[in-house]
């Protein structure tokens, strides 16, 4: 049985903008499970980033948590077996000292930008030891006692910092790390920078690693080594993956459960298999219909979701979709809002459909 | 078939440009309008240009070169009260008597507070010319001469010669507002068309161009400003000194402007309407003055006003050092040289009255800029 | 690195020569000016040691020669420390400079050291707290600071002074002090003095420093590192500071070292002409006024050649602090 790592529960995050206040996210409940890859596909603006944001307790301004709780079921990092505590997220300070040591340390992030995510004065390696000096300590036994090791800790010393972060960037598969771990940022392509963002995220080994359309900005053939990577330190390293994309090929290739997100919420959530074969939202299903396939018949054009994305500011009345479904039902979908259900085993979705009123 | 299909789409997309031009221009004023410190700023300076800069004569209770007897009198306060001193809501001025002041040997004026003239709107007085054309005698305010003989008000006192400094300011302000104006007029085409020039044409001259701008520049400038106006022959007539000097500030100035625009068009220059333009045969001035210049436009206006206070103080400065505007020429810089000694400041303060209004001007011009570089940014962030 | 550089120098090599020909040109062509008055001076009084002086000075400047034998007179005196005579203080120009050089730059430096003192924390404090009424107070003042030149400034802090505090400000001495030798006491009492000048000075730099420190801070607090490095769980303070303002600062680099350098030469001439302050500013605007041609274009000169050597100086700072410059 899975256990659980991170479980939001009914967040809201609102936006306190000059003409009104827009819900971000409205409503959003998820459980990540330990270990395993979870992705997250939406439209952007969607509310996909400011959810990964808001369990880093970053939610940029004007944002604010207003509602729900993140609980975090915390380990002892130097023995993951071990529970330590159970923390909401939402009730921590944004800059005080346990949700810094969770950032980085426990949850760690990489983003959309790979070109700007490195602050260019400052070479890859000392962007590694920044997060290494915060986050990673070096055990040394002091002493037995009966069956018991006394372990203590120490913060790494420069030249260890400059050791990892050679190693990470072997292991993220940067030529010449020797070399590279002294080179800033703008001698870097885009893929290699990437692979820093990745060596820094994983150099203090974190449970979780969010990731927040780490390859949208990279070419086909980066975005696929980028992918293999993450695939290959997550199998050697047991952490949680959030992924975050708009590419449905790419959270089929990488995810192990599917979350879909529409303004704010979450409209339909299942293993992967089962999201592609057997959608059960009409959101879903446009959204699929909406990939090119190889070997169909040509000529034909692709499949769009009719209509837009809803103004913010008046969002429609009973399920915010029902203005661009195929299947709305007049007098239900414009009056009722769907609920959050469970209709098969592991596949839930929030759809008057399936609600049979 | 095809053909019209062209001419529709074309016809489709110009329609909608015009409508986005329009939403631009009122998201523009929509945004300039909101912000209250842009808003007070426009409205200083349609003041400033107004009163100072076009009905001077109409507004100053006296003219220009008007030598009255009272040298060096205080300025007159005003006061809510009528001739038998109780309270009026219409404001009225104390009468100014001589004293001997034993001291320090010298004859000065005090104010009375036993004589009390209550002031006027629309009085007859000195006469003098509306806009240079129109014959008239009345002035916006000031003392009924005929009911009261020996009323004056200098509510900002007078200086050595016995001028109201009041409408001495005004009518300064109309020199340096409009050496602002006409300066950074000048500057603007200037750095336009030179700015214009070497971005589309490139090369050569590019080069020249923008070597040309680098030597100005290597003189910092208000050093270089009091060197060029310190050429300025001492015998020319003050009108070719005010041209002079306008030229100067224009010299020293446009450099920076055309760099701005340089590298504006320098962007401009390859998006697809200028090829578009290019290659239906449009000439390069048409190309220029048609499709690159007005996209800089909003730009320009922005830089433009923004240093429009530095030409007003520049001014003033220069004439305060005896650089620039002489006497009789009547502008704020000229106006305070009087204050260069500080035996002035000392027993005549009042004389430092231009120094509220140079700051309010160049405060305005500022308030005026920034709002309109928020407002023409619009969809810019900040 | 080392070809860049050797260009530069050999570019600004050229820049200086013409500049300093246009400087000469400057003062040397308006008709009254000092040299000619005095000369017609000394020609009404005729006696033999004034033909004697008249012939000295032809000589001496070359006056019967073209403007370019003239030129290259001045300019070859010059790079030798022969700047020539002040005709107003019949005294050589370099020792009426050297006089008052170390005011000048104790005075730029002071006014420096406040402009950049104040305005980096107040503009990092004005973006990390936008539209904070803080923030909102200091994009006022700074407002206000713009509008406000310093020379004006001064004049209202005279007015001030002597009709409300009935004190005398202007100087950098007190009486006793001008003429004594230097002691701890003249610099105690040079202290007491420097700081109103300094602030007065540093107003209009201290307010446009904050405008652009803020400006530039705010766009490099919406770059993707700066919430990468927070992700990385690093202190707000240590994010802003480390991150942020280390690439926002870079460009006022250069701003620094094209201000600073020319401003230890002359500093704000107008101010210290207000506040009668015995540096080379005043002096300058002096001999400017009596078209004392020798000591103007020398100060010139070495405003540009400051000016000049500033860039260059903030160019290699700005290499030397950003990566992406020093490698290209």
């Amino acid at each position: 049985m899975a256990e659980p790592l991170v479980e939001i529960k009914d967040l809201h995050v609102e936006f306190e903008v000059r003409d009104g206040i827009i819900r971000g996210v409205d409503g959003f409940t998820l459980t990540i499970n330990r270990g395993e890859t979870l992705g997250v596909i939406g439209e952007s603006g969607c509310g996909k980033s400011i959810t990964a944001k808001a369990v880093m307790q970053m939610v940029p301004k004007p944002g604010k948590i207003t509602g729900g709780e993140i609980i975090y079921y915390r380990r002892d990092k130097y023995n993951p077996h071990k529970p330590t505590e159970v923390v909401n997220i939402t009730n921590l300070d944004p800059d005080g000292d346990t949700i810094r040591t969770i950032r980085g340390g426990e949850f760690a992030m990489i983003f959309q930008e790979p070109m700007s995510s490195l602050t260019p004065v400052y070479t890859t390696g000392t962007h590694i030891g920044e997060a290494l000096k915060l986050h990673r300590l070096i055990p040394k036994t002091v002493g037995e006692q009966m069956t018991q090791q006394m372990m203590q800790y120490r913060p790494v010393t420069k030249q260890e910092a400059r050791e990892i972060s050679i190693e990470m960037l072997q292991k993220v598969g940067i030529p010449k790390p020797h070399e590279r771990v002294d080179a800033y940022p703008h001698q870097l392509s885009g893929g290699q920078r990437q692979r820093v963002m990745i060596a820094i995220a994983l150099s203090c080994q974190p449970f979780m690693l969010i990731a927040d359309e780490p390859t949208t900005a990279l070419d086909v053939s980066i975005e696929a080594q980028i992918l293999d990577l993450m695939r290959e330190l997550q199998d050697t390293m047991e952490m949680s993956i959030m992924f975050i994309t708009h590419n449905l090929g790419v959270v089929a290739e990488m995810a192990k459960e599917i979350v879909v997100m529409y303004m704010g919420k979450q409209v339909e959530k299942s293993d992967t298999v089962r999201v592609f074969y057997d959608p059960k939202h009409p959101y879903t299903r446009a959204l699929l219909q909406s990939i090119p396939k190889v070997g169909k018949r040509t000529g034909e054009r692709l499949a769009s979701i009719k209509g837009m994305v809803p103004d913010p500011f008046h969002l429609p009345n009973g399920c915010v979709f029902h203005p661009r479904c195929p299947s709305f039902v007049p007098g239900k979908c414009d009056v009722l809002t769907p609920n959050w259900i469970e209709i098969e085993p592991n596949h839930w979705v929030r759809c008057l459909l399936y609600e049979g009123v | 078939m095809e053909e019209s299909q062209v001419v529709e789409s074309e016809s489709v997309a110009t329609g909608k440009q015009q409508q986005l031009s329009q939403a631009y221009w009122s998201l523009v004023w929509w945004k300039f309008k909101k912000n209250k410190l842009a808003i007070v700023g426009a409205i200083i300076i349609i003041l400033f240009y107004t009163v100072c800069g076009v009905f001077a004569e109409f507004f100053s209770p006296y003219r220009l070169d008007y030598q009255s007897d009272y040298l060096e009198a205080r300025p007159q306060p005003l006061v809510f009260k009528n001739p038998a001193g109780n309270f009026s809501l219409r404001p009225a001025v104390y009468g100014l008597d001589q004293e001997l002041d034993l001291v320090q040997r010298t004859r000065t004026w005090v104010v009375n507070k036993e004589r009390i003239y209550p002031l006027s709107l629309f009085v007859k007085g000195q006469p003098y010319k509306l806009l240079g054309l129109i014959p008239m005698d009345i002035h916006f305010f000031g003392v009924n001469t005929r009911k009261y003989p020996d009323g004056t008000v200098f509510i900002f006192g007078t200086d050595r010669l016995g001028r109201d400094l009041f409408s001495r300011i005004l009518y300064g302000g109309r020199l340096s507002l409009l050496l602002g104006l006409i300066g950074q007029f000048c500057t603007l085409i200037l750095g336009m068309v030179l700015g214009a020039i070497s971005g589309y044409y490139g090369g050569m001259t590019d080069i020249i161009v923008q070597r040309l701008t680098e030597f100005v520049g290597a003189f910092p400038d208000i050093p270089l400003f009091m060197a060029l106006a310190a050429a300025i022959p001492v015998d020319w007539s003050p009108i070719l000194v005010y041209f002079m000097l306008t030229l100067i500030l224009v010299f020293i100035r446009w450099g920076g402007l055309a760099r701005q625009v340089r590298s504006l068009i320098l962007s401009l220059r390859e998006r697809e309407y200028v090829l578009a333009a290019q290659s239906a045969g449009a000439s390069d001035k048409r190309i220029i003055f048609r499709h690159l210049l007005p996209g800089t436009m909003s730009h320009v206006i922005v830089i433009a006003t923004l240093m429009i206070p530095g030409m007003i103080l520049s001014e003033t400065a220069l004439s305060w050092l005896g650089l620039g505007l002489r006497p009789p020429l009547t502008s704020w810089g000229v106006l305070l040289q009087e204050v260069s000694a500080v035996r002035i400041i000392r027993f005549a303060p009042w004389m430092l009255f231009p120094v509220p209004f140079i700051i309010l001007a160049v405060l305005g011009f500022n308030m005026l800029g920034d709002g309109l570089r928020d407002a023409l940014d619009p969809y810019g962030g900040r | 690195m080392l070809s860049y550089i050797a260009r530069r120098i050999l570019y600004m090599g050229i820049m200086i020569i013409l500049v300093s020909f246009v400087a000469f040109l400057i003062i040397e062509l308006p008709p009254g000016d000092y040299l000619t008055v005095k000369l017609q001076q000394l020609q009404a009084r005729g006696d033999l040691s004034a033909q004697q002086r008249i012939a000295d000075y032809r000589a001496r400047y070359k006056l019967d020669q073209p403007v370019l034998v003239r030129y290259w007179n001045w300019i070859t005196h010059f790079v030798q420390g022969d700047f020539g005579e002040s005709f107003e203080f019949e005294r050589p120009v370099k020792e009426i400079i050297g006089q008052r050089a170390l005011m000048s730059a104790v005075l730029a430096l002071a006014s420096i050291a406040i402009v950049w003192c104040l305005a980096i924390p107040i503009g990092v404090y004005s973006a990390t707290h936008q539209y904070s009424l803080g923030d909102q107070i200091v994009t006022t003042l700074s407002f206000l600071g713009l509008g406000m030149p310093g020379f004006l400034l001064a004049l209202l802090v005279l007015f001030f002074a002597m009709m409300v505090l009935k004190v005398e400000v202007g100087g950098l001495f007190s009486r006793e002090f001008t003429d004594a030798p230097w002691s701890w006491g003249k610099v105690v009492d040079l202290l007491k003095h420097l700081w109103i000048p300094a602030l007065i000075s540093s107003v209009t730099g201290t307010a446009s420093l904050v405008r652009i420190m803020r400006g530039n801070l705010l766009e490099t607090l919406g770059q993707p590192f700066v919430e990468a490095a927070r992700a990385r769980g690093l202190k707000g303070s240590k994010v802003t500071w480390k991150h942020a303002v280390r690439v926002a600062i870079n460009p006022l680099v250069v701003i620094l070292t094209t201000e600073a350098l020319p401003s230890i030469v002359a500093g704000d001439a107008l101010v210290a002409t207000v506040l009668n302050l015995p540096t080379v500013g005043p002096l300058f605007v002096r001999a400017l006024v009596s078209q004392d041609m020798y000591l103007a274009g020398t100060v010139l000169v070495f405003i540009v050649l400051m000016t000049m050597v500033g860039s260059l100086i903030g160019d290699l700072a700005l290499a030397a602090l950003d990566p992406r410059i020093r490698l290209e």
